[in-house]
């Protein structure tokens, strides 16, 4: 796994030094470790001339920058209304029937977490959920067994 | 009221109408004043919601005196119901480029943001190749201009322009008391324009195509076409490009199951319109302003689980910061459900209404302001419905 330190340069060199780069810093670490540990949160404080509660602080603002551990994949479910009315309740029920973990859990091994989201922008086709970045939209119980078993698979 | 049928266009999503490079430098050979004087001569506002006039933005932009100038494209579409940004981005994205290198070149600006809502980061790659592609064609013509597309990380109230600014310098996403309004004092303290996704393709749009043709389209308070987002009880949701000005009852007729109850017109911050005003409510600034966010409810749908589900929606992006944002969003969810489960009288929701005026008063930024659109419009037309 990529050190902290390695991160913080990369972005450094692409962002600049000042406070604006915070922000895809703390993404690229959750990128790449899944959520935001209190060690690094010290480290890109100091990395950015910062006090850790600032960093802490603006971290926790937003849901994307998890700061408690989170499975390899993330499970993001949309339960805003058109997702709703399109049976989203369903989807989740599937999902924690087939990870036998239950909403805002992680699993055992650490390779899923199933959270929910607010409106990820495809009301036309829900209902939808995200798995790290890729979104899957159109869902049925059905296509959520084949999709989550590919990704144990990989 | 001026009022329009029903008409789709096809203005947005045509890919062979312009070449977006000579677009910019058509605009290159004309003087900024002339373009920003089309532009409010054109009657363009602001396709986010909000339905400022975009030419006075770059106007009062321009009239900065400052070295340093942004422009900013707020693709932080996070509205229930609203997915059109995305759809541009993923399928026009050189014409927001060229809408905002026209943008910086009439206000000065040589450095301009895309702020992407962290959902829609499955597009970075693609867009940031093609991104790459732009803006090496734009200083091969000779602009001064680069733009950068960052991300968000799942924060609604980002979508507020102030908010959007804070997220960009690396800070929480919350909102800045206004004035200085950011055409003053935006962007790292810098005068800037911020304008949503399919503004800026409006803006080359009309560059390139005139003025002339674009107030062909529209009513007087609102001209020319706009992207709507549908979704909810219909047989054909999806993306759509139509004329401003039309009754609700007209987009009903073509969009509606047969079933149609209510349409929530500009999302969970918008208003409910129930059948009775269909026929009389236009779509656009001189009626109901929106987003872009059309959601459909039929006779099988609790407008309680409705407006429940907005709330919950508002109490968890709801930034904190002021007090009648924070408190009254919580207070409101918790007041239905009192209501709901008898223990409060159903006179209570006149309490709440209160409540909801009152936040629109006091609230810092639109978001809190806003949440009264559906509480009251939901409240006054379906109060069976909520106490029942």
């Amino acid at each position: 796994m990529t050190e902290v330190k390695e991160i913080l340069e990369k972005v450094k060199s692409k962002y600049g030094n000042n406070r604006s780069a915070l922000l895809p810093a703390l993404q690229a670490i959750v990128k790449e470790k899944n959520y935001l540990n209190d060690e690094d949160i010290v480290e890109v404080a100091k990395a950015f001339d910062l006090s850790s509660a600032e960093v802490y602080g603006t971290a926790t603002f937003y849901t994307f920058l998890d700061t408690v551990p989170r499975g390899k994949y993330v499970i993001r479910v949309c339960k805003t209304i058109s997702c709703h009315m399109t049976g989203k309740d369903e989807i989740i029920k599937t999902l924690e029937n087939l990870l036998k973990i239950k909403l805002g859990e992680t699993t055992f091994d650490r390779k899923f977490s199933l959270l929910t989201a607010n409106c990820l922008g495809w009301c036309h086709k829900g209902p939808v959920m995200l798995i790290n970045d890729e979104v899957y939209y159109d869902l049925t119980p059905e296509k959520v067994i084949e999709i989550i078993k590919s990704y144990q698979q990989k | 009221m001026e009022e329009k049928k029903l008409k789709k266009v096809d203005l947005i999503f045509c890919k062979t109408c312009q070449d977006d490079i000579e677009v910019v430098k058509k605009a290159l050979t004309r003087h900024p004043d002339d373009i920003i004087n089309e532009l409010i001569d054109s009657g363009l506002k602001g396709r986010g919601g909000a339905g400022f006039p975009t030419g006075l933005k770059w106007k009062f932009t321009r009239s900065q005196n400052s070295d340093v100038k942004y422009v900013v494209c707020n693709a932080d579409e996070g509205e229930p119901g609203t997915f059109k940004d995305r759809e541009i981005l993923d399928t026009v994205p050189t014409k927001v480029f060229a809408g905002m290198a026209i943008c910086a070149y009439c206000i000065g600006a040589k450095q301009g943001y895309i702020y992407l809502r962290g959902e829609y980061n499955f597009l970075l790659n693609k867009l940031n190749g093609v991104l790459d592609d732009f803006n090496k064609k734009i200083k091969d013509v000779g602009l001064d201009f680069t733009i950068e597309i960052r991300s968000g990380s799942g924060a609604y109230v980002c979508g507020e322009e102030t908010a959007l600014f804070e997220s960009l310098e690396g800070k929480r996403g919350e909102p800045r008391n206004k004035p200085p309004y950011p055409t003053v004092a935006g962007l790292f303290g810098k005068p800037t324009v911020i304008n949503n996704v399919e503004t800026f393709v409006y803006t080359a749009m009309i560059n390139y195509m005139g003025v002339e043709k674009f107030k062909e389209l529209g009513t007087k308070d609102s001209r020319g076409s706009k992207v709507f987002s549908v979704s909810g009880d219909t047989p054909k949701p999806g993306i759509y490009e139509l004329e401003l000005g039309m009754t609700v009852e007209a987009f009903v007729n073509e969009f509606g199951d047969g079933d149609t109850k209510a349409v929530q017109v500009g999302g969970a911050s918008g208003h409910c319109v129930p059948r009775k005003k269909f026929n009389d409510t236009i779509i656009g600034f001189e009626g109901i302003p929106t987003g872009g966010s059309m959601m459909l409810f039929n006779n099988t749908r609790s407008m309680y689980n409705v407006l429940h589900n907005y709330l919950e929606f508002f109490v968890e992006e709801s930034c904190g910061q002021c007090t009648p944002c924070r408190v009254g969003c919580q207070q409101l969810l918790k007041g239905i459900e009192a209501v709901k489960r008898g223990e409060k009288p159903a006179s209570y929701l006149e309490e709440l209404k209160k409540l909801a005026q009152t936040m629109k008063i006091a609230a810092k930024c639109g978001l809190g302001q806003s949440v009264a659109n559906p509480f009251i419009s939901i409240v006054d037309n379906f109060k069976e419905e909520i106490i029942y």
